[in-house]
């Protein structure tokens, strides 16, 4: 992070929200999402749009910790995978509205998340992220030979759970626009804690642990609470996306390839910065979809995000918005 | 100037498709494995289903009233992951317009895709997900060609018992949906039958060393080991039960015997028995679409290896969902899946009949499965049918050591 | 009883191979601090090596592992220079992204090209029959070739003057520049000489076990396991860690349903980093 972006929050930390540009930009996105594919009724378009909304949510989690406070969570996936086992289960299982069902989710694996962290948050560096990979890994073991549910043959939502939300077809909008909802807090979290002393606190630790600590800032604390607190979102959009499949297994709730996704489109479009986040989902997931349906092109995503990754780490390491910002150094006031 | 041209590009592209109505398409949405563990045995379920679409097309297509429809296939590759398959098959409904789908293979794959069609409308075919628990899940739109898991170990175990009432029994098998619906009704059947399980364990998917679970195998005083997986896990689960001299003197494993590949493993593969959808030799008397025997040669002249069951039952989802649209004499979604309901009859690959009830719409209720063994026939790896007996070309080999 | 005895021999056998495989993530790790993501990748390089070597060019099975500890070597330094060389000093995000990109284009453009089919190196070799257990040929002269290896490698770190080198810079960076060791040089080679080895390992394991494209991650990911039971830069632990994890994985199977094992060794890593962060096998250093 620059010294003069630092600046500039300390600066104007005391202006609430709804005083800031940026607050309006994001609303805006969020409008978007939700009006542009209901006003033709664009199914196709919502297809994706729902990719791309859960994408945004796992890398603008992922940057609270990645982005601000510099701990590499290699399997924040495991956020998502939980929190859609806790609230799929607790509707079929046990019969609970949707609605009741995802917020426990998120309770649930903010809690988890918060005993894990503890345990795990003293590590530092290269240790942390193979340990969050551990635990992602051990996760996904247990819950592939834990029978209630499902052990790996995974769980399966009768047809019947769409009646309450209007029937199938109208279930799927519905569940979209939760997700909007949800990548909108994610998108307003991020920002508000960007915009905090605690968003201060963890972006010191960030720079500098070892003198952030001996400042005054409880490192310890801080690093649970942004760890518990990015564990809540994801958790919740696990649980919708879940809830649409209607059907749940170890492999695809646990994988690996997507929480490393997250990391590249946090990369890509700028550690630190919220609307590189967003910006960055976006484009993935959209080269991505074209990726694999083009005819030429569908083995080699693994090969352009490889690259992409690469050339952003090795020449641009602050990603889209970083080049933004470069070139256009007005904008950093307003596109945060 | 300009602007009249660019007027008339718009009206042209919106009245094309108008024009282009008059083309008779019939299109067909699915995805594949082409990447994946699940690459041999998808592969080999859609080339059955191509060779049913040229034949068609070849024909002229398919009739109904005084149109021909030709059969258009739309595919994308689900590299044998749940993830996409949702978006991939509603991008097929919406976008690629596909009026009827064929299922992806495997059931974890299936159930997945199952969703959609339910919300969207689109009758089913499913040729690769023999887990019964998708159709019991509230569904108007899913079809079962093939036989339920449930059923796939039944013939092995009666077979075993056959000829050792009081085998002892290894149960072990992959960690996927498939394998364990196979193993909870072969658990309980084997009970009934009179064999004694002494051991029952699974193992994960992507396993490649299986020494501790055969050594554990051997500890157990097993005399025949039930179960396996896929290709992948099955085919090296079968060599290393060889390498590691288990001696055992019955094993019947899933899927992976059955695909012409499993050759290679050369000693490895004799003896070893596989539930099998449908072999080479079976003999049902078709009431529509070729024997057997003209299905084999057309498959074999096309893709120059011989058909396994997943190839039959990739061509059989084509035939039937064919005599289906040829019966209600349309391509409406619900006269069609009406049709389904109501049919009852034999192919070359055996009766089809699914259950019509809402509890279990879609479940195959009347086709049977056979056990193949790999046998030696003029020094030549082969499969032989070995049961039911009514059905064998060869006497099952017993013991193995 | 005697099943628990062989599961644990055959643990041990096979252990040791993973030992190799964590001995090269290991060096690279303590001599530059890097960890090195194409781990994985140099190990299914290494498999389909084998693979290519015998069936393209018919050459004995092991006549290869020469060929690609040399080939593996070549290939690491170029490696370093590519995507390593920038990210030494920089944060450990930089250098953990950097591999990690490499990584997926090698097995992207893996997928592309061979598929991801199983591959198979048939390798007869006799085997030891002990009461109704057998132990395969190939295991153990993997185990052999691995002592073999472990034992030259030992040599060169302690006898000779390059290896000498890499100890230095491993040991305090600025020191070895000021004494006149040729840093940059000796990175490179640090980097070249763990390609190697995972390759090395990768082709012992194809002689065992058939392999995929996507092979390299379950193999990576034990090496991890590996490389925290026995220490960074710590090549004589990880081979032992690698033993110790072989008999975990081959006890735990016997004691319990094997679908367990993979529960017991992560949550294991985990554990061990947490309480162990030298390494369970660390040895003392100054």
């Amino acid at each position: 992070m620059k010294d003069d972006t630092t600046a500039a929050i300390v600066a104007d930390r005391r202006v609430p929200m709804p005083r800031r540009p940026f607050f309006w930009i994001i609303a805006l996105v969020i409008a978007a999402f939700a009006t542009v594919p209901a006003v033709g009724n664009n199914v196709e378009l919502r297809e994706s749009l729902l990719l791309a909304t859960v994408y945004i949510t796992l890398a603008s989690n992922l940057n609270l910790m990645l982005g601000y406070a510099g701990y590499i969570n290699f399997g924040s996936i495991v956020f998502f995978g939980l929190g859609g086992y806790i609230g799929v289960y607790l509707i079929s299982a046990h019969n609970w509205p949707l609605a009741a069902a995802e917020l426990a989710a998120g309770v649930a694996v903010s809690l988890l998340a918060l005993v894990f962290g503890l345990g795990i948050l003293r590590l530092r560096g290269a240790y942390f992220a193979l340990a969050t990979i551990g635990i992602n890994e051990a996760v996904e073991a247990f819950v592939s030979n834990f029978q209630p549910w499902g052990g790996s043959a995974g769980l399966y939502l009768p047809t019947t759970i769409f009646a309450p939300l209007g029937g199938p077809m109208r279930a799927l909008w519905v569940i979209y626009f939760l997700l909007v909802g949800v990548m909108g807090l994610s998108l307003y979290l991020a920002y508000a804690v960007k915009i905090s002393k605690f968003g201060l606190g963890l972006m010191a630790i960030g720079q500098n642990e070892d003198a952030a600590l001996v400042l005054g800032v409880p490192a310890p604390r801080y690093k649970a609470l942004a760890y518990s607190m990015s564990a809540f979102l994801p958790a919740i959009a696990g649980g919708l996306y879940f809830f649409k499949s209607a059907f749940i297994q170890p492999s695809d709730a646990f994988d690996l390839g997507l929480s490393t996704e997250a990391m590249v489109i946090v990369m890509l479009g700028g550690r630190g910065t919220v609307t590189g986040a967003a910006i960055g989902a976006y484009l993935y997931e959209e080269l991505r979809g074209w990726l694999l349906t083009s005819e030429s092109f569908s083995n080699f995503q693994l090969v352009v995000s490889g690259a992409l990754l690469l050339l952003i780490v090795l020449f641009v390491p602050g990603g889209l918005m970083g080049w933004i910002y470069g070139r256009w150094p007005r904008t950093k006031a307003v596109l945060e | 100037m300009r602007k009249l041209c660019l007027l008339a590009a718009i009206a042209a592209f919106f009245a094309g498709p108008a024009a282009a109505a008059g083309d008779q398409t019939l299109t067909i949405g699915m995805t594949l494995s082409q990447t994946g563990s699940l690459n041999i045995d998808s592969l080999a379920q859609v080339r059955g289903s191509e060779l049913w679409r040229d034949q068609v097309n070849d024909a002229g297509g398919i009739k109904v009233g005084d149109q021909r429809y030709k059969i258009r296939f739309v595919t994308y590759d689900d590299q044998s992951q749940g993830g996409r398959v949702q978006q991939l098959y509603t991008r097929l409904i919406v976008q690629d317009k596909a009026q009827f789908l064929f299922g992806p293979y495997s059931s974890g794959l299936s159930a997945t895709a199952a969703v959609i069609t339910e919300q969207y409308g689109r009758p089913m075919l499913i040729a690769g997900g023999a887990e019964p628990k998708t159709y019991t899940l509230g569904n108007k739109y899913l079809v079962q060609v093939i036989t339920s898991a449930d059923h796939y170990l039944t013939g092995a175990i009666d077979a075993l018992a056959s000829k050792n009432a009081h085998a002892k029994v290894a149960l072990v098998y992959s960690d996927d949906p498939f394998s364990k619906a196979v193993a909870i009704a072969a658990r309980e059947h084997a009970k009934k039958s009179g064999l004694s399980i002494v051991l029952d364990e699974s193992y994960a998917p992507a396993t490649t060393d299986f020494s501790p679970i055969i050594n554990k195998i051997i500890s157990s005083s097993a005399e025949a080991l039930l179960g396996g997986g896929h290709y992948t896990d099955g085919a090296t689960l079968a060599r290393q039960v060889h390498d590691q001299k288990a001696d055992l003197k019955f094993v019947s494993l899933l899927v992976a015997p059955d695909s012409p590949e499993f050759a290679s493993l050369g000693p490895a593969a004799f003896g070893v028995t596989v539930p099998s959808q449908w072999e080479i030799q079976a003999t049902y008397k078709p009431q529509f679409g070729p024997t057997g025997a003209e299905f084999v040669k057309a498959f074999q002249d096309k893709f120059k290896v011989p058909p396994d069951y997943h190839s039959a039952s990739g061509y059989q989802a084509g035939i039937i969902l064919q005599h289906a649209i040829e019966q209600a004499q349309s391509i409406d979604a619900d006269k069609v899946v009406a049709a389904l309901n109501a049919m009852d009859v034999t192919t070359f690959f055996g009766r089809f009949k699914i259950a019509a009830d809402a509890a279990h719409h879609g479940l195959q209720i009347a086709h049977e499965m056979v056990l193949a063994q790999w046998q030696k026939k003029n020094g030549q790896l082969e499969r032989e049918v070995v049961w039911p007996t009514s059905a064998q070309t060869a006497g099952l080999l017993y013991p193995l050591h | 009883m005697l099943g628990i005895v062989a599961a644990i021999i055959d643990g041990v056998l096979i252990g040791s191979v993973y030992g190799l495989a964590a001995m090269g993530l290991t060096l690279i790790w303590g001599v530059m601090n890097v960890v090195n993501l194409t781990h994985g990748a140099a190990i299914v390089a290494g498999m389909f090596a084998l693979y290519l070597l015998t069936a393209a060019i018919g050459l004995p099975p092991y006549a290869t592992l020469p060929v690609i500890l040399v080939g593996g070597f070549l290939v690491g330094v170029a490696l370093y220079w590519i995507a390593v060389h920038r990210m030494v000093d920089r944060a450990h995000l930089m250098s953990l992204l950097s591999t990690f990109a490499v990584n997926l284009v090698v097995i992207g453009l893996g997928t592309a090209v061979l598929g991801t089919g199983l591959f198979n190196v048939p390798v007869t070799l006799p085997s030891v029959t002990w009461q109704r257990y057998t132990f395969s040929g190939t295991h153990i002269l993997a185990a052999a070739l691995t002592a073999l290896i472990a034992g030259l490698l030992y040599l060169f770190l302690y006898r000779t003057r390059p290896g000498k080198a890499v100890r230095a810079v491993a040991n305090n960076r600025e020191a070895a520049e000021l004494c006149g060791i040729p840093t940059t040089r000796v990175l490179s080679f640090a980097f070249g000489l763990g390609v190697a080895l995972a390759g090395a390992a990768g082709m012992l394991i194809a002689t065992m076990f058939p392999f995929t494209v996507l092979s390299g991650d379950a193999y990576q990911l034990k090496s991890f396991v590996v490389t925290a039971l026995g220490g960074l830069g710590n090549p004589a632990g990880a081979l032992l860690g690698g033993v110790a994890l072989g008999l975990i994985e081959g006890f735990a199977a016997q004691v319990m349903p094997v679908s367990w094992t993979l529960v017991i060794e992560f949550v294991l890593f985990v554990a061990v980093l947490l309480l162990f962060p030298r390494g369970v096998f660390a040895l003392r250093r100054a």
